[in-house]
């Protein structure tokens, strides 16, 4: 969700083309451009862009992980997932 | 302060009607001495269901409304059967705001109770309208909506030929409430009820799911938030008639035909499965959902398959015929984003289920009342 | 969606699911235990047992705020409405909480309370500012994510001086939850209860940070990972406490970097500790009096504390004889051990909390998990038009 615009407390982000305001007294150092998490109308946190990608990184990684779980299945070392 | 419940009731019971034999879906009964109506009960959903059959049904019963559908065919005394039957239908309209993007209050008592009437394959041609009027409404805002009612009927090709107008003191109404029935002919040879879903059937949609709740309830002022989503609140009939003309020459490969309103597509098909008595399974990446409906459902903490629609239909037709229905669904400008979203099982227990995109099943479970936003 | 449609694709689902089943040693069980609200809603909405192996299973603990408030708790709120005239403001998912006589707020509503659903605290103040002449009280429950809400709604009407606004406070705690459980007689001595590890709750770390649990990775030895709440994030985060296991590792991971930080929202937490203090004791349904496990209001801001406001005493009223929610709760037992689950106990007539919010266990067992046993008649693979 991305912070639109600021006005004291408040905040408008734009969700999937849905606009919300909300309060950002929880997060007073978010700008606009930033992602936060929101919670019962309120901003909680930011949610910071490169640790985000860093993350999708890991979950993708595994496609390399998954062949070495192959390879060891053909070694006969464990069991085939399901 | 006795909160422990009657435990004779451990075992499912039978609902008290007088209508058979077939299962109900309800544990408890209704308690008809110390109860009372809760917003629950308005909202569409298996409470829903309960007051209707338990109290209404079982005192009006009749072979009509043992059908369980959302409209009832008659026979005139003396009418041939080759000359077709009547349908009647109707619906009360309560909505909040009584204008919201895409329509009001008047278009949209005029859509509901023609789609009544269209899903049960027929084609509609009066409405009567009754108006019961909080004392202090404004005379400007009640024209808007009946000027609205007008054109949309007149765009219908039906007549609003009865009404009545009631006024009730202030504090006693939510401004407008507008009760509508409708009455259309049937051909001969086309029977569609709710009944008839068979296991292999397949399952289509006509469009995108979820704009008319979402377009309602962005305009509450304690939700405020801004979109373009407008409601679909159309008439359907004519996009019905273009689906009998193809299936004209077996009508009975359309089997069922209903409007997901209050409740949304889930609860909708889960009246259709306990109707049927069958199950289904839906594939979730073939639900049509406009991105923004599911953008506000996600701040919303809401179900866009639980949320209302005003101008989509369902239907179940036998797997032959799917793909020339859904041709001539997206032929017309209601149709444009039909889609086979599932198939018709057998299931003793009666579950919609649903393969999410994810890989994983769940259950689409035909809720209680409305669905109640998450916080957590 | 941003941020949001990536976390849930299903391809990477898989793949991580694979890693699962490859890394979890076929000879042992695995048991995880969940206390976060999102997390529940999460592996029930996308079928995430379907992805799991047949050894690990998933245990849902006290993550959902509504689940855990007492009957007493409620009883006060529907007091406050019926009795007293107030308008109460509530979240939508404590409507249908059942409470004494059996009544819920949805109940008392139909008899004539001014209940009303609002979507945040800052819209029940709002509302005390439109309406001067009524006395408004907001029904604020929830765990670390919600309080800070709360608090800011307090100190916003403190410094307007709103006259006719107060908060019933029912907040409570995560970690003192986890330690009772841990602390409880099944899992500490008998073992009856195993629990492998725990999947770190995700809104409400991303306020208290993940310190808090070094603690219960210390002092109990068990492996706690943060997970953020979408389906994926779950799925690694399940993935990350196989590998703790089986390593014989007992820490504090953190899946959810791009949310959560060792010291979490700072700004709230301060605003939180300017308004609330702990309670001694408090009681939570199913779990009976836990120590220090709920925040109260301060006497700076007494005036605006309902309790004290409108001098309501807390009457604790016993779940049901047949409710299960307790051991349920603490992952002694599951729903369907309940003799009352999904007969008597429904979700549109709830006998005890689990069963009330769509993330509680038994709710979400009857809604989405009991079907499982049944396998689906007919229905091969159809070729669906696009």
């Amino acid at each position: 969700m991305l912070v639109e615009r600021l006005s004291d407390d408040q905040g408008l982000i734009d969700l999937g083309g849905i606009r919300k305001s909300v309060s950002l007294a929880l997060v007073p150092e978010a700008v606009v451009g930033d992602y936060v998490i929101v919670h019962v109308g309120h901003a909680i946190g930011l949610l910071d862009p490169e640790e985000a990608q860093h993350t999708l990184a890991i979950f993708a990684e595994l496609e390399r992980s998954a062949d070495n779980a192959d390879a060891a299945v053909a070694r006969g070392r464990l069991v085939p997932a399901p | 302060m006795n909160t422990d419940p009657d435990l004779s009731l451990a075992n499912p019971t039978e609902s008290a009607t007088a209508l058979g034999s077939e299962r109900k879906p309800y544990i408890r009964p209704l308690d008809l001495r110390h109860g009372r109506i809760d917003m629950g009960h308005g909202s569409g959903g298996k409470a829903a269901a309960q007051l209707i059959d338990e109290l209404f049904l079982a005192a009006f019963d009749n072979p009509w409304l043992r059908q369980g559908d959302d409209g009832a065919r008659l026979a005139l005394p003396g009418w041939h059967p080759t000359q077709g039957r009547l349908v009647m239908a109707c619906d009360g309209h309560v909505v909040s705001p009584l204008f919201f993007p895409g329509g009001d209050l008047g278009s949209l008592a005029v859509h509901g109770t023609v789609n009544d009437v269209a899903m049960m394959g027929a084609q509609p041609l009066y409405l009567s309208a009754s108006f019961i009027i909080e004392e202090g409404f404004a005379l400007a805002e009640l024209r808007r909506i009946v000027q609205s009612m007008a054109a949309a009927a007149r765009a219908a090709g039906v007549a609003v030929v009865c009404g009545d107008t009631k006024v009730v003191e202030q504090g006693k109404g939510d401004g407008v409430f507008i009760s509508t029935t409708g009455v259309g002919v049937l051909a001969p040879g086309v029977e569609i009820s709710g009944r008839n879903a068979q296991a292999g059937d397949a399952i289509l949609l006509s469009g995108c799911v979820g704009d008319h709740g979402v377009a309602v309830l962005s305009q509450r002022e304690s939700l405020a938030f801004e979109t373009t989503i407008e409601s679909d609140s159309a008439a359907l009939h004519t996009l019905v008639a273009a689906m009998l003309a193809a299936v004209a020459s077996a009508p009975a490969d359309l089997r069922t035909l209903r409007d997901p309103t209050r409740g949304g597509l889930a609860t909708t098909l889960n009246e259709i499965a306990h109707q049927s008595g069958v199950g289904m399974t839906l594939q979730e990446a073939a639900i049509p959902v406009r991105q923004q409906v599911n953008a506000a459902c996600e701040l919303l903490g809401l179900d866009p398959l639980y949320v209302a629609n005003e101008g989509k239909l369902i239907a179940i037709c036998a797997p032959a015929v799917a793909d020339r229905l859904l041709a001539v669904m997206r032929a017309h400008p209601l149709g444009q984003e039909a889609a086979r979203i599932g198939t018709v099982t057998a299931d003793v227990h009666r579950f919609v289920q649903m393969e999410t995109g994810f890989g994983g099943r769940r259950v689409l479970d035909w809720l209680s009342a409305e669905q109640l936003p998450r916080i957590c | 969606m941003k941020y949001i449609d990536e976390f849930r694709d299903g391809a990477l689902a898989r793949q991580i699911a694979a890693r699962i089943a490859a890394e979890a040693d076929p000879s042992r069980a695995y048991h995880f235990m969940e206390f976060c609200g999102g997390h529940t809603h999460a592996i029930a909405r996308y079928g995430i047992p379907d992805l799991l192996p047949p050894n690990l299973r998933l245990i849902h603990g006290p993550g959902c705020p509504v689940c855990v408030l007492p009957i007493g708790r409620i009883d006060l709120a529907i007091r406050l409405a019926l009795e007293q005239g107030v308008i109460l403001c509530t979240y939508g998912d404590t409507m249908r909480v059942p409470a004494s006589q059996q009544l819920s707020l949805l109940k008392a509503k139909a008899r004539g309370a001014d209940i009303r659903m609002v979507y945040s605290a800052a819209d029940a103040l709002e509302l005390a500012r439109q309406l001067p002449e009524r006395e408004v009280v907001f029904f604020a429950i929830g765990f670390e994510t919600t309080t800070p809400p709360t608090a800011l709604v307090l100190h916003d009407a403190s410094r307007t001086g709103v006259r006719n606004f107060s908060v019933l406070c029912c907040h409570v705690l995560t970690p003192s939850a986890i330690t009772h459980i841990l602390e409880s007689p099944e899992v500490r001595q008998f073992g009856t209860v195993p629990i492998d590890g725990f999947i770190g709750p995700a809104h409400v770390s991303i306020v208290i940070g993940s310190a808090p649990y070094e603690h219960f990775a210390q002092e109990y030895r068990k492996p706690v990972v943060i997970a953020g709440f979408e389906p994926l994030d779950v799925l690694q985060g399940i993935a990350m406490l196989v590998r703790q296991v089986n390593e014989g590792r007992a820490e504090v991971e953190n899946e959810f970097t791009r949310a959560v930080s060792r010291e979490g929202n700072l700004t709230a937490q301060a605003l939180v500790s300017r308004v609330f203090e702990l309670r001694p004791s408090f009681e939570w349904r199913g779990l009976g009096e836990v120590p220090y496990s709920a925040l109260k209001i301060r006497p700076a801001y007494a005036e605006f504390d309902a309790e004290r406001r409108f001098g309501l005493g807390y009457r604790s009223v016993p779940d049901n004889k047949a409710c299960e929610c307790g051991a349920i709760l603490r992952g002694v037992k599951q729903p369907s051990d309940c003799k009352i689950f999904g007969t008597v106990c429904t979700p549109e007539n709830p006998i005890g909390s689990c069963m009330v919010s769509s993330e509680g266990a038994c709710a979400a067992h009857y809604t989405y998990g009991r079907f499982r046993s049944i396998p689906i008649v007919a229905a091969e693979a159809v070729e669906l038009s696009a």
